[in-house]
């Protein structure tokens, strides 16, 4: 087995355990923590492609700053351990199922590419942040500037939302 | 002994890594120990004290006795915590804050000679996203200090980690608008290429992105990025997360021996990783401050110049020192720096070798006199002042230096 691959399968390990960890938790901190650890391995693994500033961002963004924001929420409400109420507990029986048939799905999707999922970009294509930045600011740029017009938008929401509270 | 050189051949590159991770640790643990002494000593001068002086002379023994003190003080476990995360938070703060060191250079040439074939480089790894490396790294240091005060069960270091939490959010963003300026001269992320980009063979001073002769100043940048980067660190006067006389000691008053002295080693080193980028981004890093022209040759000898000077006054302070022991110590010590003085002048390549780590270590050490300055001079901000900083002040003010100096970097390109 070649170097790239062990750590792959080590990084992909830790993301699914990171994962089982975050539904099966009872306290929300350890659920936010589990989720930290998923986003630390899929940077990893973003590495392990070639994808250096993507993975730096997504430890940034996602690791740092939108986890500080939920660990930070949960402390502030001071949040102690989930209680179930009877709907929850009816989610329990509906959520297997339901859950094996997207696994079921899903599988059945990659058997069915034959494996050979292809490339969408050549590789070297995220390596540095120029060849980045000039995908997102030509090829990508109607998404991309959509994407920032959605983000001001909810940013304006989140302001009105707290300026009512406030008179 | 051929199968080991055979070995060295080829995993030479792991087995120098792991010896160069090995020297930076214990480089930078002694450093951190001595920092606290540092740190006692001139605050103690401004305060018209003497600070430490039982504990070996002029109190050099004092951070071997504390580092003792927290080794063997009761390791107490409060009632009611959270285990796992009481135990995880210094462990998440130290090692964090110990791994942004691997990416800062501390010099621009290799070793002279080299490892079973391997060149050695003054820094443990080089990536061409150091700074965003860096900064990912800031970014998960938050939780360390909230999980630090949420895991002890008590309401003093909740709310000092509440604290902490919004605090750095809050100037994270500022930091990193901050250096934008920087970053877009530099047209890198690599620390090496910014400072490469600094070279200052021509212009000397002029030409460190704090003065930026070649684009725009940085020094409203270097202002927010240094501002910033004393918050992140919860150091003096933006230490509220740990403020004393409102929290008790804030997010670490639950722990005590070596897990409180993590915490502590934790902020000294994240102190010396923010001098060593303020001097990296802004203050040419390796860079000396003088053009390389004939005229200002004699400031290659400013090593030896400072080093036999020093050596010679701890001779001088140790024959007369109160204690047989220091009569000793000392003017061993102050030898061996004014020997190393001597030899910089008798051997000129190892003078010039040392060129480069000498500027950075200097910068470094002023910047890092310049957190204990504060230390000792300014009073703690209140927390509505400080959100209004991050805010209104740091954010607007690093976000317009980005764009005037993009302007400046179009101008340019396109002329």
């Amino acid at each position: 087995m070649s170097a790239p691959l062990i750590v792959f399968f080590v990084l992909a390990t830790l993301a699914v355990i990171g994962a089982l960890s975050l539904i099966l938790q009872k306290h929300p901190i350890h659920s936010a923590l589990s989720l930290i650890v998923v986003m630390v391995a899929l940077a990893g693994l973003y590495l392990l492609m070639g994808a250096e500033s993507v993975a730096a961002v997504q430890i940034i963004v996602y690791g740092g700053a939108i986890m500080v924001l939920f660990v930070f929420v949960i402390m502030l409400l001071n949040a102690t351990e989930e209680e179930h109420t009877d709907f929850s507990k009816l989610a329990k029986f509906g959520g297997l199922p339901l859950a094996l048939a997207l696994t079921g799905l899903l599988a059945a999707a990659m058997i069915h590419s034959g494996g050979a999922v292809p490339n969408t970009t050549s590789p070297d294509a995220l390596a540095n942040t120029s060849n980045l930045s000039t995908m997102l600011f030509s090829t990508f740029v109607y998404p991309f500037e959509l994407t920032s017009f959605l983000i001001l938008v909810a940013i304006m929401g989140a302001l009105v939302l707290a300026q009512r509270e406030k008179t | 002994m051929n199968a080991a050189n055979s070995f060295l051949t080829e995993y030479g590159f792991w087995v120098l890594t792991i010896i160069k991770i090995g020297l930076l640790l214990f480089i930078v643990l002694t450093v951190n120990a001595y920092l606290t002494w540092f740190e006692r000593k001139v605050v103690a001068l401004m305060q018209s004290r003497v600070g430490p002086h039982r504990v070996g002379p002029h109190g050099l023994l004092q951070p071997a006795a504390d580092g003792l003190k927290f080794l063997f003080k009761e390791d107490v476990m409060p009632a009611g915590v959270d285990k796992f995360v009481y135990l995880l938070a210094p462990f998440l703060a130290l090692t964090l804050s110990l791994a942004s060191l691997s990416v800062i250079p501390f010099g621009p040439k290799p070793l002279p000679f080299s490892f079973f074939g391997h060149q050695i480089d003054l820094w443990i790894t080089n990536p061409d996203i150091g700074l965003l490396v860096l900064f990912a790294i800031t970014a998960l240091g938050v939780y360390g200090v909230a999980l630090a005060g949420w895991a002890s069960n008590s309401k003093y270091p909740l709310l000092g980690g509440l604290r902490s939490s919004a605090q750095m959010v809050s100037y994270e963003l500022a930091m990193t608008m901050s250096v934008v300026g920087v970053l877009l001269m530099a047209n890198s992320f690599s620390l090496t290429d910014i400072i490469r980009q600094q070279d200052s063979s021509k212009y000397g001073i002029l030409s460190w992105n704090i003065f930026g002769i070649h684009y725009f100043p940085q020094i409203v940048g270097f202002l927010c990025f240094f501002i910033a980067a004393i918050a992140e660190t919860n150091r003096v006067p933006f230490d509220l997360p740990e403020a004393e006389s409102e929290l008790v000691a804030g997010f670490h008053t639950e722990y005590s021996s070596f897990k409180f002295a993590m915490f502590f080693i934790a902020e000294y080193t994240s102190m010396i990783t923010v001098s060593a980028l303020c001097a990296i981004l802004f203050f040419g890093g390796w860079n000396s401050p003088v053009p390389a022209t004939p005229f200002w040759n004699f400031t290659h000898y400013l090593p030896s110049l400072i080093l036999i000077p020093f050596g010679l006054w701890v001779i001088y302070d140790g024959i007369k020192y109160e204690t047989i022991f220091g009569r000793i110590i000392l003017p061993g010590l102050g030898t061996a720096i004014a020997a190393i003085g001597v030899a910089l002048i008798v051997f000129p390549a190892a003078n010039e070798y040392i060129q480069g780590p000498f500027w950075l270590l200097s910068k470094i050490f002023f910047f890092l006199f310049f957190y204990v300055w504060a230390r000792g001079t300014l009073p703690r901000f209140r927390y509505d002042q400080l959100m209004n900083i991050g805010w209104k002040l740091l954010l607007p003010v690093s976000i317009a230096n980005v764009i005037i100096t993009a302007g400046f970097v179009l101008f340019r390109s396109t002329r």
